[in-house]
């Protein structure tokens, strides 16, 4: 995923369980789907300061279950709209994860447990050549859950769209 | 051949090759479900994948829209979203389910949409309800949906699976709804996440469709990819009345193997299961009725995919009709799962009962469910509803509380302008 990495930016810690109607209330969609809007209500109604503060290149630094709820795919082109290229949570609900992954986000499973808000944190790919990534925060090296071949592909390439323009379909 | 779960035996078949949970799979759903909620984000996608205007759809005949999420109270920026999925529909062929016609997923189960062996994806979180016609169903987005349209295929991670086994009969006043916040409050929000959730055991017999439909629908607030219910003469039935006798006779029914692998077993004995309610704002936050601390209700909301089927409205009748009618102050709302749900209610005289109670009857549809229709809750308003979210914010107003419950429960709590504080 040489394209994506390494993303430096600064943590924007959120909890457990952050659901889609959390990050983007469904009611914002009815006026329009473009990213560039919906920004201005990015977490309105769970953290209303955010979207004043929110600046290209911020990670999303999560606890478990992100993105639970609807199937949305708002709630990710959302956060690209607002400049952040990446969420790392202990865990993503899986609508949430297939939409990532179909957007070129990147969505990174990790222990996030020692990441606080405005922290200076680091993406890198591990070296290993597994696709695994790390964290870095500070003086801590924190490991990541490696994204299956095909995922890595698709991320890649931008996304399914330009996987699926790239190959002609999906490659068997 | 090793044996295999439900989940793995209907994705084998639609990928056209024997597969395991872990499995990254490429498949070809037989339908696809989009919204006026999902495609028009879909159209954008499809029209990148064609380098200009959107093009012709791999095989209209694999997919229906539905337009739901929004009606006429939405604003005419919703309606123009809408009106954009219906000329892409209108210009290819695609089926549609228009407005005021109910909820895509009651309508697609209501015609035969998923059948028994099938893969049937919908790009709204809640397609797992189609999961209790034993067809393999989930939740996808729009760019998934463009993809369809654009190759007919899609790919999907084979799930593990986690078996609940029912035995025993629901007791009088137990609804299907109270079985699924059980089961959600002891998963957790993210307890069968990435896993399928295959129902099974003696029990599923004592629970119609009705009742299937409403735990599969459920089965993605405990992080759910599927929902999955054996068939049975009950399904065969269900489907007679939609796809005509021969037909549903043709079907062939999927089973899991005896020995096959399951992540987990939940044994749930059904005459245990006692009226239950999740609390603001988690689906999960669940506890017994009786044990909740007692709370004043302003609204009551009897509808969505989760809780506006013709039952569920003859439930919450009942203790209406027992109770006398509203308590002061409360507003009851009602939105049919769809039309044909709102006919039938008609026919029978229930709608006018309501509406001598004094209720709101509302147009078919997702209605104020998630807040893109008119007719949600007012200020701080507290609501019992029998719909399956009840997220800060769902309803269009961040300011209310919303709490799950049965149909019957909630029309308790518009009898009594209360829920809980039983014991």
């Amino acid at each position: 995923m040489s394209g994506l990495l390494p993303l430096v930016g600064r943590a924007r810690r959120f909890g457990d369980d952050v659901n889609t109607d959390n990050i983007i209330a469904s009611r914002r969609k009815r006026e329009t789907i473009d990213p560039g809007v919906l920004r201005a209500y990015l977490f309105e109604d769970v953290d209303a300061g955010f979207a004043a503060t929110v600046r290209p290149g911020d990670i999303l630094v999560a606890g478990s279950n992100f993105g639970c709820g609807s199937a949305m795919e708002v709630a990710v082109t959302v956060l690209l709209g607002a400049g952040i290229r990446a969420v790392v949570a202990a865990s993503f609900s899986r609508t949430y994860l297939r939409n990532a992954l179909n957007n070129g986000l990147l969505a990174i499973c990790a222990d996030t447990r020692s990441i606080e808000e405005g922290d200076a944190i680091e993406l890198a790919e591990g070296g290993g050549g597994d696709g695994a990534l790390t964290l870095r925060c500070g003086q801590r090296v924190i490991a990541c859950d490696p994204l299956p071949p095909f995922m890595q592909s698709m991320l890649e390439a931008g996304g399914l769209v330009p996987y699926l323009k790239t190959h002609g379909g999906f490659a068997a | 051949m090793n044996p295999q779960t439900l989940a793995e035996k209907l994705l084998s078949r639609a990928a056209a090759r024997e597969v395991r949970a872990g499995d990254l799979v490429v498949c070809r759903p037989d339908l696809a479900l989009g919204t006026d909620g999902s495609v028009p984000m879909a159209l954008d996608y499809l029209e990148q994948l064609h380098g200009g205007a959107a093009g012709a759809p791999h095989d209209a005949s694999r997919l229906v829209f539905a337009f739901d999420h929004y009606d006429t109270s939405s604003g005419a920026k919703a309606l123009a979203l809408q009106d954009r999925a219906r000329r892409y529909a209108g210009e290819h062929g695609i089926a549609v389910f228009e407005m005021n016609q109910g909820i895509g997923h009651q309508r697609l189960l209501e015609t035969g949409g998923a059948q028994p062996g099938q893969l049937v994806v919908g790009a709204d979180s809640h397609a797992v309800s189609y999961g209790a016609m034993n067809a393999f169903a989930t939740g996808i987005g729009s760019s998934d949906l463009a993809g369809l349209m654009y190759c007919g295929r899609l790919w999907l991670k084979v799930p593990a699976t986690i078996a609940v086994l029912l035995s025993g009969r629901l007791r009088e006043g137990v609804a299907a709804k109270d079985l699924a916040l059980a089961l959600i409050g002891r998963l957790r929000a993210d307890g069968a996440a990435y896993c399928a959730l295959e129902f099974g055991g003696p029990g599923v017999a004592a629970l119609d469709i009705d009742d299937r439909i409403v735990l599969a629908n459920m089965a993605v607030e405990a992080g759910a990819k599927a929902g999955l219910f054996p068939c049975d003469e009950l399904t065969r039935a269900y489907l007679e009345a939609s796809v005509g006798a021969d037909a549903a006779q043709r079907m062939t029914a999927v089973a899991a193997d005896a020995s096959a692998v399951y992540r987990e077993i939940i044994a749930i004995d059904l005459a245990a299961v006692e009226p239950m309610v999740a609390l603001p704002h988690r689906v999960d936050s669940v506890m017994a009725l009786a044990d909740a601390p007692r709370t004043t209700i302003d609204m009551v909301y009897l509808g969505t995919c989760t809780g506006g089927r013709v039952k569920d409205y003859r439930e919450a009748l009942a203790v209406l009709r027992r109770g006398g009618g509203l308590a002061p102050g409360v507003r009851l709302v009602v939105t049919p799962a769809s039309e044909p749900v709102r006919a039938e209610l008609e026919a029978n005289g229930m709608l006018a009962e309501f509406a001598a109670f004094g209720a709101e009857i509302r147009a078919p549809g997702c209605g104020a469910c998630c807040g893109t229709c008119g007719g949600g809750p007012a200020g701080q308003a507290r609501v019992a509803s029998t719909a399956n979210r009840n997220f800060k914010g769902r309803m269009g107003n961040s300011e209310a509380q919303i709490f799950l419950a049965s149909p019957a429960e909630c029309a308790r709590a518009a009898v009594t302008g209360r829920l809980g504080g039983g014991r």
